[in-house]
């Protein structure tokens, strides 16, 4: 056999570490931002890459350092668990302004001391100015900076935070150490000719390179200070030798290579931990950990010096610290990505350069660490081709049946030949990895700017109704009323020159804002870890890495083919309804409840107006105005009108079905976002690539969003990913993913998501886990790119029969039997709660 | 395919994909309309009359059956084919009772089987052994339903005794044609003592050629549906049997027989 499968028991420290890790509310802790402050004013006048090298170097020597208890891999960023440092370098005004509200917000909270804050604004208030943020917002166009401020993309992940999105060489750190990059870096140096057209550029990095490699050296050695001092007081002799073989594992490595497994571990943690004390980008993924971990643990299994059990239990430990990494975002952001996730996405299996399985030990131990731990990180992942081994297939299942979301499953049949088209060679597409949510890349060469923006594609078919006017303001091209359209091929048009538009603003935006983190955040450290930026004496922020993109993710595909299916179908083809008749339906939320989003725009068409008139609205007069128009405008005829409206739409096919018409039109509709995307280039000469996913911001920016004519009301979230919208999929997960996979996966190789529930009994037993796997496997056949499942744990069902409001769509599929799960009686609905503990 | 075979019309009333718990695989169930039996805890009560009938769900009117071809069924059933493949899955026919359409019935399994797709039928047999016998040939795997071994007790909860069927069962799995399963719907009240169940899997084990036998745990959720058709739903008060039960009666099957006995479809 190829590999050991077996699994080991998790252990208790496991358990405790867990328990302390979440004991407490995260904190938000201010060394960070004070001693980079400090640094920064000492260096004024120096050029500004030495200055992030030395601020880097002064955190590193200055930050308190603490071991947790029952620790094996040691490195915290905080003092509190799961606490976060701060990053004014990128922007801070968001945090200033949420002090009092950011311990107490619904999303993601962190408590923070009122000795902080004081800190903090301290810092904070020599970075006015100088942040990337004020950079790059003095960097773009006002046409960008007004179709932001009208929610049509927002590209707020990078614009106020680090960039991340990026799997370095951890290979490398585990082979020669900091001390071997440390001297590649020095042969560059001695390369250096006086006379060279870039020797200030290239010296000054090469010598910012060694410093920050020098100074997570040093961090390592304060904790082997660290751990002998506390073992020279520890009384229990079993934790007294574990301390000391801590000690000894951080004199050893980063520095030096790996000699052992355990060293490998550690030496990856220091990598894992310090990129996050750099900058605040996240979704730092570790990539392919079963690949790089293997040639050490294999050496020290056949040497006798590991057990499988320890190995697991480091692994266990390693899992449980990914989870002590936090970050704290502006209260949008935070709302879209929620639960305090950093993605730092690991994956398992797939392929070598020479295109073999590479299924090992490890890839079935990280699968049953993150079922030992049951914690959020690492986002775990699989890759899957034919050749994968049916039993990883097997232990991914039974993972995923647990209910946590993990695996997402990925297809290196799709994802290897769209790389290549991007211009990745054969070998580095067959060893891609993904980074964050799903954006596959190639480890250690890519700056893959990875997470660019959310653009949602609601919003320019909402301007195609209305010319291109938002809330009064004329924000988009003027396309021609819709009313005076005679085909659809003219209203189609018209979305088109609309997404065609705001794209090229979207682009904008983004290389404003990669401009800008070359300009003002060039990271060494990282660069000391990704090709060929020693080579070239440049960061990734510069171009120093070998492939190089940004990849912004467009959602609300199902919305907008459902809605314009409808158009067509409706309005032009059978004629049923008027397009002014569509138009009013729209603009009054086809009559249901008047909120903020319809307000909006109905005052701001009445305040454009009044100021058009001479008059100066206030937002009193603007409010009477705007109801006495609804109540005039919207007769009763009108609402019984819209209720037929709705009634139509209700009937039209939708995709997720599995009906070829629509889904063929759907992928028509993703081509609108991910074809005009190709033809535009980023500052560091790489391409853009459009991605095809929401993380859950389908929530808060569907809140944005006015009411579409695929029945869908103002303000309720838009389509996941490129899953169908909710509840609209009433033939099964086969018709569903038959339809996802209809649209054409490989031209977005920034990634696609398709997330799908199960109830458990879908996977009972080994035939259910059989089938499940055979589900994915035929999806894949037919070029799905991504998949991920809810399973609907027990606390989902009781939660719903609680709040039945917030889980309408949710369907359950018992014993062949599917039924929405809020329609049934509540000794009905128990029945069901019964069956996900029995499993059958 | 005689293009007259692929013209057959049927009565149908759902057609339902990935159904995972009625045969091998992932698999497409064609439920045909119509029944003669009247089963007091049937969970699908639109079934039993062949007549098209409205249903009302959430307050709106639902038409129940619809007449279609072979040809319109195979379209759908052809749409999953990735997944049979993968899995080892493929089309079942289920109810209502699929032998009260033999032709129909016959005619989309034997379309599927030339097709190169798995077939298997859920009925209890209730018809002359010469309309199944025509089917046999077509059908890989037969999931029999044998509700009881007793036949005034069978007549007093279904409508009908059992004689017929359980002769059928003997003939099905004489004829080797076939993998016959047999399948027992668990019903407190009605078959769900530990005598009764061991009654019919002795009966099973009896049958040549039958290795398997499914032990389906009655639930409620039909109950709805009976609302919704205008009609007393009799198990009101029945509650599914619990787990332990279920396992014990498994241990029974295991003990009296030679079965492989699975709890769930």
């Amino acid at each position: 056999m190829r590999y050991n499968s077996t699994k080991v028991p998790k252990t208790e420290r496991i358990t405790k570490l867990i328990e302390d890790l979440y004991a407490k509310m995260p904190e938000i802790e201010s060394a960070r931002a004070r001693l980079l402050t400090e640094s920064f004013r000492q260096t004024e006048g120096k050029p500004l890459i030495m200055r992030k090298a030395l601020s880097f170097a002064h955190i590193l020597k200055n930050i308190p350092i603490i071991i947790r208890e029952n620790e094996l891999i040691v490195g915290s960023s905080t003092i509190a668990p799961r606490g976060c440092q701060t990053f004014p370098e990128f922007s801070y005004d968001w945090l200033e302004a949420e002090f009092e509200t950011v311990a107490t917000r619904e999303a993601d909270p962190f408590y923070i001391a009122d000795k902080t804050k004081a800190e903090l604004k301290e810092a904070n208030a020599y970075w006015k100015g100088r942040t990337t943020s004020e950079l790059a917002t003095e960097y773009m166009a006002p046409e960008t900076k007004v179709a932001m401020e009208h929610n049509i993309f927002t590209p707020g992940n990078y614009f106020y935070n680090g960039v991340g999105h990026v799997t370095v060489q951890y290979e490398k750190v585990l082979a020669i150490g900091y001390e071997g990059i440390m001297k590649e870096a020095g042969a560059e140096l001695l390369k250096c000719k006086p006379g060279d057209g870039d020797y200030a550029t290239r010296k000054t990095f090469l010598e910012a390179v060694i410093i920050s490699c020098q100074a997570v050296i040093d961090y390592a050695k304060r904790y082997a200070d660290l751990a002998e001092k506390e073992a020279a007081g520890c009384m229990d002799p079993v934790r007294k030798l574990e301390l000391l073989q801590i000690a000894e594992n951080c004199r050893n490595v980063p520095e030096k290579g790996a000699t052992s497994f355990y060293e490998a571990c550690q030496s990856f943690w220091f990598v894992q931990q310090l990129l996050q004390m750099e900058s605040s980008g996240h979704s730092i993924s570790p990539g392919r950990f079963d690949q790089y971990m293997y040639p050490y643990y294999k050496k020290d299994l056949e040497n006798g010096t590991l057990t499988r059990e320890f190995a697991q239990e480091l692994i266990d430990c390693i899992w449980v610290k990914l989870n002590d990494l936090n970050k704290c975002r502006d209260a949008d952001s935070a709302k879209g990505f929620a639960g305090y996730s950093l993605f730092q996405n690991l994956i398992v299996g797939g392929q070598d350069e020479a295109g073999r399985d590479v299924t090992n030990d490890l890839s079935f131990m990280c699968i049953d660490a993150s079922a030992h731990v049951f914690l959020p990180m690492p986002s775990l992942s699989i890759r899957v081709w034919n050749g994968t081994p049916h039993e990883l297939m097997i232990r991914a299942a039974e993972l995923t049946r647990t209910g946590i979301g993990l695996p997402a499953y990925y297809n290196d049949e799709v994802i290897i030949p769209s790389l290549m088209s991007m211009g990745l060679s054969l070998e580095d597409a067959r060893t891609y990895n993904i980074i964050g949510c799903v954006e596959p890349q190639k480890a250690g060469k890519t700056n893959g700017w990875h997470d660019a923006a959310f653009f949602n594609m609601c919003r320019p078919l909402e301007l195609v109704f209305s010319s291109g006017v938002d809330e009064g303001v004329q924000i988009g091209p003027k396309t021609k009323a819709v009313e005076e359209m005679t085909s659809f091929e003219e209203f189609f048009d018209a979305y088109k020159e609309q997404m065609e538009y705001f794209i090229e603003l979207l682009v904008n935006a983004d290389n404003a804002i990669d401009q800008a983190h070359a300009d003002r955040s060039p990271l060494p450290y990282l660069a000391s870890m990704v090709d060929d930026c020693i080579a070239r004496g440049k960061t990734c922020e510069q171009g120093g890495c070998v492939y190089n993109f940004t990849g912004p993710q467009g959602f609300g595909i199902a919305n907008v083919a459902d809605s314009l299916y409808a158009v067509k179908t409706l309005v032009f083809e059978e004629k049923k309804v008027s397009m002014a008749e569509l138009k009013k339906a729209l603009m009054f939320n086809y009559g249901k409840e008047v909120n903020n989003v319809v307000m909006s725009q109905i005052a701001g068409n009445l305040a454009a107006e009044m100021i058009k008139a001479g008059q100066m609205p206030t937002p009193e007069m603007l409010a009477k105005a705007s109801q006495a128009l609804i109540s005039e405008a919207v007769t009763a005829e009108d609402r019984k009108r819209f209720d037929e409206i709705l009634t139509m739409i209700e009937e039209i096919p939708k995709f997720g079905n599995d009906i070829e018409e629509v889904d063929s039109f759907a992928r028509e509709v993703a081509y609108t976002y991910t074809k005009p995307m190709l033809k535009y280039k980023n500052p560091r000469g790489g391409q853009y690539q459009a991605g095809l996913y929401p993380v859950s911001a389908n929530v808060p920016l569907g809140a944005q969003t006015g009411a579409t004519p695929d029945g869908r009301l103002a303000g309720v979230p838009v389509a996941d990913g490129v899953s169908p919208s909710a509840g609209k999929d009433v033939n099964g997960p086969t018709a569903a993913a038959n339809s996802v996979s209809m649209l054409d996966h490989g031209i977005a190789s920034n990634g696609t998501l398709f997330n799908q529930k199960f109830h458990p009994s879908a996977l009972s037993g080994a035939a259910g886990l059989d089938n499940f796997v055979n589900l994915i496997r035929a999806y894949f056949d037919r070029k799905g790119s991504h998949v991920q499942f809810n399973v609907v744990s027990r606390e989902t069902l009781l939660d719903a029969q609680a709040h039945p409001e917030n889980y309408k769509h949710l369907v359950v599929r018992v014993a062949g039997y599917s039924a929405l799960f809020t329609t049934l009686s509540k000794s009905l609905q128990d029945d069901i709660i019964r069956r996900t503990e029995q499993g059958f | 395919m005689a293009e007259t075979d692929l013209k057959t019309k049927g009565r149908i009333f759902d057609i339902q994909r990935y159904s995972i718990h009625d045969g091998t695989g992932i698999r497409t169930i064609v439920f045909l309309k119509g029944c003669v039996l009247r089963c007091k805890w049937c969970c699908n009560p639109e079934s039993q009359k062949y007549d098209i009938e409205t249903l009302m769900v959430q307050g709106k009117p639902k038409i129940i059956g619809r007449d279609v071809t072979v040809e319109e069924v195979m379209e759908t059933v052809e749409k999953d084919r990735n997944y049979y493949r993968r899995s080892g899955g493929g089309l079942t026919l289920s109810g209502g009772e699929s032998l009260c359409q033999p032709l129909f019935a016959k005619a989309l399994l034997k379309e599927a089987k030339e097709r190169g797709i798995n077939t298997a039928m859920e009925s209890m047999g209730c018809a002359s052994y010469e309309v199944i016998e025509e089917i046999l040939e077509y059908l890989d795997t037969y999931l029999m339903d044998i509700k009881h071994t007793n036949p005034q007790k069978h007549k007093e909860f279904t409508g009908k005794s059992n004689e017929l069927m359980l002769e059928n069962a003997r003939k099905i799995a004489a004829s080797g044609k076939t993998k016959l399963v047999i399948r027992v719907p668990v019903i407190p009240t009605f078959n769900d003592t530990l005598e009764e169940i061991a009654d019919i899997a002795r009966f099973a084990d009896k049958l040549p050629g039958v290795e398997k036998i499914h032990l389906l745990p009655y639930h409620r959720l039909g109950q709805d549906k009976y609302e919704g058709l205008g009609r007393d739903y009799p198990m009101k008060d029945i509650l599914p049997p619990e787990n332990e039960h279920m396992l014990m009666l498994k241990k029974v099957v295991e003990n009296v027989s030679d079965l492989i006995c699975q709890i769930g479809g």
